[in-house]
């Protein structure tokens, strides 16, 4: 006797949250039974192992004809196939555009191309995530991505409204989409230190500070131009950023900066020697960063940069982090006071968001 | 020109890329009507089309509208090739043609492709004006309402229930025409659903003709099938019940409707056509017009001797010359009796010579029953020239005779429904089934389908036969199917015999004074156990007693019926599902010999998927089996048997015996040891089932009544056959004391199996009930969480060891296993009680089983449950609530706090408040008293007709009484129900449920009868997920289809859904599958509860409650 057939279809679909998950995280049907029998599911509903198989199976079917819909989850809103209770559409949609936090730092800022899809089998065997999963999760980026690519307007807006996501989960994809569109390289082996939510946080500040859309008067760019305001970097403005050389190519200008910063932090440093002895490194370090935005390979090394230049100097003096907070807060502020400086606007979008992110990086 | 239809085409959305290019489409819409068709314009290069098109108008006959389905189509604009076709929409449009369904269908479709399922939706809006035409109901039937709840739909009140209804129409099947071998699938899929289709508009046309005829304004109970003859071609039938309903809009409209109009609507029937049913009556009955004499005795001589007018092609063969194989399933103690103390190789023989021998002394006696209820009706209402006769001229008989034969007047006095108004029924007798086998031969001319309606007459006349042999006039719980393998075919009819109450058919004259009557006995709630036939000329030999709850009439010790559990049975402990599984190979073989083979078998197979039911239900300790449904399936080599039921414990019979098992060989030490081993394990199982099922002796239940009960009488033996096996019984009687053990022969391998496959069917696991009647016995407090779900197994048999026994093990354990599979499932809603629980088993191939289950999951307050105690009130509220019966109450309320002793003064109180409807069965019990008395060797159709004498005599008091408005303290007790929470209001959710309501929530309007047929075809089964993925796409795509068509006429909800059909075929090899799918239910607007008491102030919930006769609230 063996089952050639054998389904189960309700009138509302039945989702089991734990086969779901068995299923996301890529296991055969095989592996899924094996897992759910060492969960002791058949001690307490006293199943025997066939039904089990079976309804394994029927989930799988059911979550492989979903899948279809949950590549546009607006369509699984709008389907009449499967009649899904609201919390529970939210629920697959969400499950489903989750992503492991080893193998985003996997992929994070590489381009989401073939070439990195057959990469995925390395991936999968160094992250232990099965082959299947890291499919699944690569081809959400890539398809969130090609899906906003082309937009204007806000990358999280754009995201939530294409693809339903909750306000986090969005906020990470823009983050992923945004890394992987400039291409940030965060494989590095110093960087491995940093966590994708260290990242997102950047990547958040930056699509906030540095983007045509962070200029609020975007739209005075002719549409022709097609930049994504929140995707691409504001190209005049990592232009621009060539002007700050000066504070550290201008040896009066960076003594004057280093003395007033020295002068607000005077007893406030725990570290302050160690401050003073390193500032004019410090200094050249962040503002040679901004200088060399303009070409794309520097922008790629963005985060190896920060890292080199400033997060491991200070790292190695051990200055405690309110200590960088501090003086990166009297770094930002003394420039306004150095008379001859004029980029004071250009110095502000600039640093302003690099404080935050080298805070957030400053970690071990 | 009566009517035009306006189709309007918005929008499309989630169209398929047509165009590989461009990964869009360029989609244009056809609208076709008959045989008019507009288009839309073509929008271009979207795959999200916003045609906003003009109103298309059809100006059409309404004989059209009803036949035809309006006929959308999609399709991709291909400027140098041919027009690729997306899909198709077919909507049928009859909802809209009667004033209180939908007025107007609007909504998202699904786009639906025969080859590739649902591509996109479409959204149409469709509108019918119909024109009013003093001759609109010449052809047609607008305005005729349908039904395929088996009961009288919540919010209207049945006037009269006027009968049976039938009709069926062929056609050749598209898919064996010679054009099919050079069309595309595609096309000839589409040919074949639109021709149902077609067929199905026709055949409820026709069928609403009849009912007009009929005078009435609705079919109830209305089942559609068909059968896929194959070469022979594609047969539509139809049975319902056709009724005079009244809908329940106000409670002023409530007065009018009860009193003096409707008696005069009852009377219109007799003054101008008083007997609209007889043969006589050519264009209402045609079909029978030429099979049937105009006299009833005639058609009984006539009936049986139809065994030998060979109309058919049945084989002639010799055990049984004239094929068809009929057989009488009577309440269930004759076979089991039998099967004391012969042993089983004996036993099978005299089974088998007793069908014919039922036969035989069937129709006699039925003769005689007619002609003495002539004499005694005569004598009765004292007109000793009555030349009219019961069947006789009808124009000139007085309306008195007209009532009283009225039920005897129709050809077949079925009821399709299986839940009745209060007092409806009176005595239940027993199953009826017949079944036929037939050889299918080509229908040669579709326009008189003449032998297909030969072949049901007949069998319908062989249940009517069955059922006078059990003392009873009518047939309820009635339903057909057939089962098809090549050339041959069964044909089945099953229903509970039954004696009827009159009121409610016809005859307006008897109400009053049966109302009159009712005020001075009480109602009985046991009245259907009483048997109706004559206890000393028994149709079989049953154990009798007195009634357990009324201690005045006899009762048989079990009581197996195809209808719900009447809502005023008193019910011990909880129902189960019982299912008996039966396999048996059979040769292979051709035509006339395969008949014969299948006719042989199949009385073997009845009786033992009758042992078997009686065998489990024992081992339940419970004694009565409702809805109870046996299909017998035919294949290549085997047949299948399955039964399904719902066993209970009526208050009212005696206390089921155990189960003995005795050896053949009793002087063997070990054998005995495994005896007695086995005989353990069966009393263990027995008391582990009482407790699980709640099943207490009934000396606690009457604690809960709150007084003893006086010690049940001495049970008369007098009836009891006088077989050499009684006596045996006595002796083996050793464990279970007082009580009739049942007793199982282990005399060889093939009886140990059965005891062993006895003790393997386990039990759902705690926190589950299942049952397939609507409601489960002593569970009450549904909340509203309701999944409905099919699911679908097929199984590959292994031929290598292809034996009885291992058929048998594989059968039931597929079985089995499906249950389980389902209590797994659906764990998350425990508690939670499986309803409805359907089962078809179909043999696709030589080695493939296939079941399918339909049911409904309810989850139920657990808390509640607990309180057993309350149970039999708690009850009678809950199914008021569900069923819109209040009058229920009543009795029950009686029941909980007035002893069944001395029932009379409390009674009393009670009915002054209370209905008229309730009275019905004291009225009826009242006279079944002096009945029993009086006359003594006629069948207990006579107390029917003697009650009417009875009441005629009185004269006609009309005192209708309009207590229909009920007690207002039992609407205020169940107002103070706490109400199940309201959840889940999403827009969009359309719930499905086999059942006839909503727990949790009332059904405001019935919007129209769903209907559909859809095939579905692949070519590429292994790229849809092979067999298991096709199918499920399948089912689940036409649950889409379904919810959208109720979804656009307003509803929110499919009631008495059915899946009456899942044929599914696969070719592997060619990497092929196809299915095809019939569903139909009942589109509805429902409203919660707990929304409705916000809403609506005291008044009219109380309406609501009111009975199936009235009050209703409208939103």
């Amino acid at each position: 006797m063996t089952s050639e057939l054998d389904i189960f279809v309700g009138n509302t679909t039945l989702i089991d949250e734990d086969v779901y998950r068995l299923w996301l995280d890529g296991y055969s049907v095989t592996d899924a039974v094996a897992l759910r029998v060492r969960s002791g599911i058949l001690e307490q509903t006293g199943a025997t192992a066939a039904v089990l198989q079976s309804d394994t199976m029927d989930h799988y079917r059911t979550f492989h004809m979903l899948e279809r819909l949950l590549h546009a989850p607006p369509k699984l809103l709008h389907q009449l196939i499967f009649q899904i209770p609201p919390s529970r559409q939210a629920l697959l949609i969400e499950r489903y555009y989750a992503f492991d936090e080893a193998f985003v730092r996997e992929v994070l800022g590489k381009k989401l191309s073939k070439g990195t899809k057959k990469d995925l089998d390395d991936i999968s065997t160094k992250t232990g995530i099965t082959l299947k999963s890291c499919r699944r999760q690569f081809d959400n980026f890539k398809r969130v991505f090609k899906v906003v690519e082309e937009m204007r307007g806000s990358l999280v807006d754009n995201i939530q409204q294409h693809f339903l996501l909750s306000d986090r989960l969005a906020r990470d994809y823009a983050a992923i989409v945004f890394f992987a569109n400039n291409r940030f390289e965060t494989g590095k082996k110093k960087l491995q230190y940093l966590s994708f939510g260290d990242f997102a946080f950047c990547a958040e500040l930056m699509i906030q500070n540095w983007t045509l859309g962070a200029v609020g008067e975007a739209p005075t760019v002719p549409d022709s131009q097609m930049d994504d305001m929140d995707m691409d970097l504001d190209k005049e403005f990592l232009q621009d950023l060539k002007e700050l050389k000066v504070l550290v190519a201008d040896k009066d200008l960076l003594d004057l900066h280093k003395s007033l910063v020295c002068t607000a932090l005077r007893g406030k440093l725990g570290v302050f020697s160690e401050m003073e002895a390193n500032f004019k490194n410090l200094s050249r370090g962040l503002v040679n960063v901004a200088a060399k935005l303009t070409h794309n390979k520097d922008v790629r090394d963005l985060f190896v940069d920060l890292v080199e230049k400033f997060v491991e100097p200070c790292r190695s003096d051990h200055w405690p982090l309110s200590d960088v907070r501090f003086f990166l807060s009297q770094y930002a502020a003394s420039v306004h006071s150095l008379d001859g400086f004029r980029h004071q606007t250009l110095w502000d979008r600039y640093m302003g968001t690099l404080r935050g992110c080298l805070l957030r990086l400053y970690h071990d | 020109m009566p009517g035009k239809l306006k189709v309007k085409i918005v929008a499309g959305r989630h169209l398929p890329v047509m165009d590989r290019a461009s990964d869009l489409t360029d989609a244009f819409v056809e609208v076709k009507f008959g045989n008019t068709t507009f288009k839309t314009d073509v929008y271009l290069k979207s795959l999200n089309p916003q045609w906003n098109s003009e109103w298309f108008k059809f100006e059409v006959d309404d004989e059209d509208l009803q036949d035809e389905p309006l006929q959308i189509t999609v399709l991709d604009h291909d400027t140098y090739s041919a027009n690729d076709a997306i899909g198709k929409v077919y909507i049928d449009i009859d909802p809209l043609l009667y004033s209180e369904a939908a007025t107007v269908i609007s909504g998202w479709f699904p786009i639906y492709d025969t080859i590739h399922g649902i591509r996109g939706e479409i959204n149409v809006v469709v509108k019918v004006d119909l024109f009013n035409d003093l001759n609109r109901f010449r052809q047609s039937s607008c305005g005729v309402k349908f039904f395929c709840t088996t009961s009288i739909p919540k919010c209207y009140r049945a006037v009269i229930i006027h009968g049976f209804v039938e009709e069926l129409v062929v056609n050749e099947d598209p898919e064996y025409q010679w054009i099919d071998r050079i069309r595309t699938p595609r096309a000839s899929n589409e040919a074949r659903q639109r021709l149902i289709s077609l067929m199905s508009g026709e055949l409820q046309r026709k069928i609403g003709l009849k009912v007009l005829e009929m005078r009435g304004n609705a079919v109830v109970g209305y089942l559609q099938c068909f059968d896929l003859e194959g070469e022979s071609g594609l047969v539509v039938r139809a049975i319902g019940t056709a009724c005079t309903l009244d809908k329940l809009s106000s409670p002023a409209a409530f007065l009018p409707a009860c009193n003096s109009p409707s008696k005069e609507m009852k009377e219109i029937p007799f003054n101008e056509d008083p007997n609209p049913n007889t043969h006589s009556s050519g264009p209402s009955t045609p079909l029978k017009n030429q099979t049937y004499s105009f006299s009833p005795s005639k058609s009984y001589s006539r009936q049986s001797s139809s065994s030998d007018t060979d109309l058919s092609l049945t084989p002639k063969t010799a055990p049984y010359p004239q094929g068809p194989r009929i057989y009488l399933c009577p309440s269930s103690p004759s076979l089991s009796c039998g099967s004391l103390h012969l042993k089983k190789s004996c036993l099978l023989l005299s089974e088998s010579s007793l069908i014919p021998h039922h036969s035989s002394l069937v129709s006699p006696v039925l003769r005689k029953s007619v002609s003495f209820s002539e004499e005694l009706f005569l004598a009765a209402s004292g007109m000793g020239s009555g030349s009219a006769g019961k069947e006789g001229g009808p124009f000139k008989a007085l309306l008195r005779q007209q009532t009283q034969s009225a039920l005897e007047q129709r050809e077949f006095p079925f009821f399709t429904l299986t839940a009745f108004p209060p007092g409806f029924l009176v005595h239940v007798g027993g199953v009826v089934s017949a079944r036929s086998v037939k050889l299918l031969d080509r229908i040669h001319n579709p326009d008189e389908p003449e032998t297909r309606d030969a072949w049901w007459a007949e069998i319908r006349q062989e249940i009517k036969s069955h059922a006078k042999a059990l003392g009873c006039h009518a047939v309820v719980g009635y339903s057909e199917s057939t089962s098809i393998c090549e050339e041959v075919c069964i044909l089945s009819a099953s229903g509970t015999a039954a004696v009827l109450n009159p009121r409610f058919l016809q005859d307006g004259t008897v109400e009053g004074c049966l109302e009159q009557r009712l005020e001075e006995n009480l109602p009985t709630r046991c009245g259907f156990c009483h048997i109706p036939y004559d206890e000393l000329n028994m149709p079989f030999p049953a154990h009798l007693t007195y009634c357990y709850n009324c201690r005045k009439q006899k009762v048989p010790d079990v009581l197996f019926t195809t209808i719900d559990l009447p809502t005023d049975a008193t019910v011990i402990g909880k129902g189960c599902l019982i299912q008996a599984r039966l396999c048996r190979l059979k040769k292979k073989a051709q035509a006339e010999a395969n008949a014969t083979a299948i006719s042989n078998l199949l009385p073997f197979m009845e009786y033992e998927v009758h042992t078997q039911l009686m065998n489990k239900l024992k081992l339940k300790g419970m004694n009565a089996l409702f809805g109870l449904r046996i299909q017998i399936t035919v294949g290549e080599n085997m047949l299948m048997g399955l039964a399904s039921a719902t066993g209970v414990y009526l208050a009212a019979l005696p206390t089921p015996g155990g189960i003995q098992i005795a050896g053949k060989t009793p002087n063997d030490g070990s054998y005995e040891q495994h005896i007695s081993h086995m005989q353990k394990k069966i009393n263990d199982t027995i008391a582990k089932n009482k407790e699980l099922y709640e099943i207490n002796p009934p000396e606690i239940s009457e604690e809960i009544i709150g007084s003893p009960i006086p010690e049940p009488r001495q049970r008369s033996r007098l009836l009891r056959s006088q077989s050499e096996s009684s006596d045996e019984v006595t002796e083996l009687d050793l464990s279970h004391g007082k009580k009739d053990a049942f007793v199982l022969e282990i005399d060889d391998t093939d009886a140990m199996e059965d005891v062993h496959s006895l003790l393997t069917d386990v039990p759902p696991p705690s926190g589950f009930y299942s049952c397939n009647t609507e409601i489960m016995p002593g569970i009450n407090n549904w909340t509203s969480e309701i999944q409905m779900f099919t699911s679908v197994r097929v199984i590959r048999l292994s031929s290598l060891n292809l034996t009885n026994q291992a058929l048998n093990k594989n059968f039931n354990d597929l079985c089995e296993n499906l249950l389980k599979s389902l209590y797994f499932k659906l764990r998350s809603m425990i508690p939670c009680c499986l309803c409805h629980v359907n089962f078809t088993v179909s043999l696709p191939e030589d080695e493939l089983i296939q079941v399918t289950v339909t049911a409904v999951a309810i989850t139920f307050d657990k808390n509640q449950a607990l309180q057993t105690t309350k149970t039999h009130v708690e009850k009678s509220l809950q199914r008021a609530s569900t069923d819109n019966e209040e009058l229920l109450q009543f009795p029950l309320e009686l029941c909980s706090d007035s002893l069944p002793s001395h029932p009379l003064p409390p009674a009393k109180e009670h009915l002054e408040s209370a209905s008229s409807n309730s009275g019905i069965p004291a009225a009826q019990r009242a006279t079944s008293v002096d009945y029993s008395s009086f006359a003594d060797r006629c069948s207990s159709w006579i107390e029917l007709i003697k009650l009417k004498a009875q009441t005629i005599r009185r004269g006609s008091i009309k005192t209708t009484v309009t207590v229909e408005k009920a007690s207002p303290v039992g609407d205020g007790n169940f107002r103070n129900r706490p109400a199940p929470p309201c959840a889940n209001s999403t827009v969009g959710v359309v719930k499905m449920t086999p059942l006839s309501f909503i727990p949790g929530a009332k059904i405001t309007k019935y919007l129209g009868i769903i209907n559909m047929f859809f095939i579905r075809e692949t070519t590429s089964l292994r790229e849809e997920g092979g067999v298991s993925g096709f199918l499920h796409a399948f089912i689940a795509e036409v649950f889409a289809m379904v919810r959208a068509h109720v979804a656009a006429l307003g509803g929110n909800a499919v009631v008495s859904y059915i899946m009456k059909q899942c044929v599914f075929m696969e070719n592997p090899n060619k990497n092929q599958a196809q299915c095809l799918i019939n569903v139909s239910g009942d589109a509805v607007v429902f409203v919660r509860e707990s929304d409705l008491e916000v809403v609506s102030t005291q008044q009219p919930t109380a309406n609501c409650q009111s009975s199936g006769t009235e009050g209703e609230v409208t939103t």
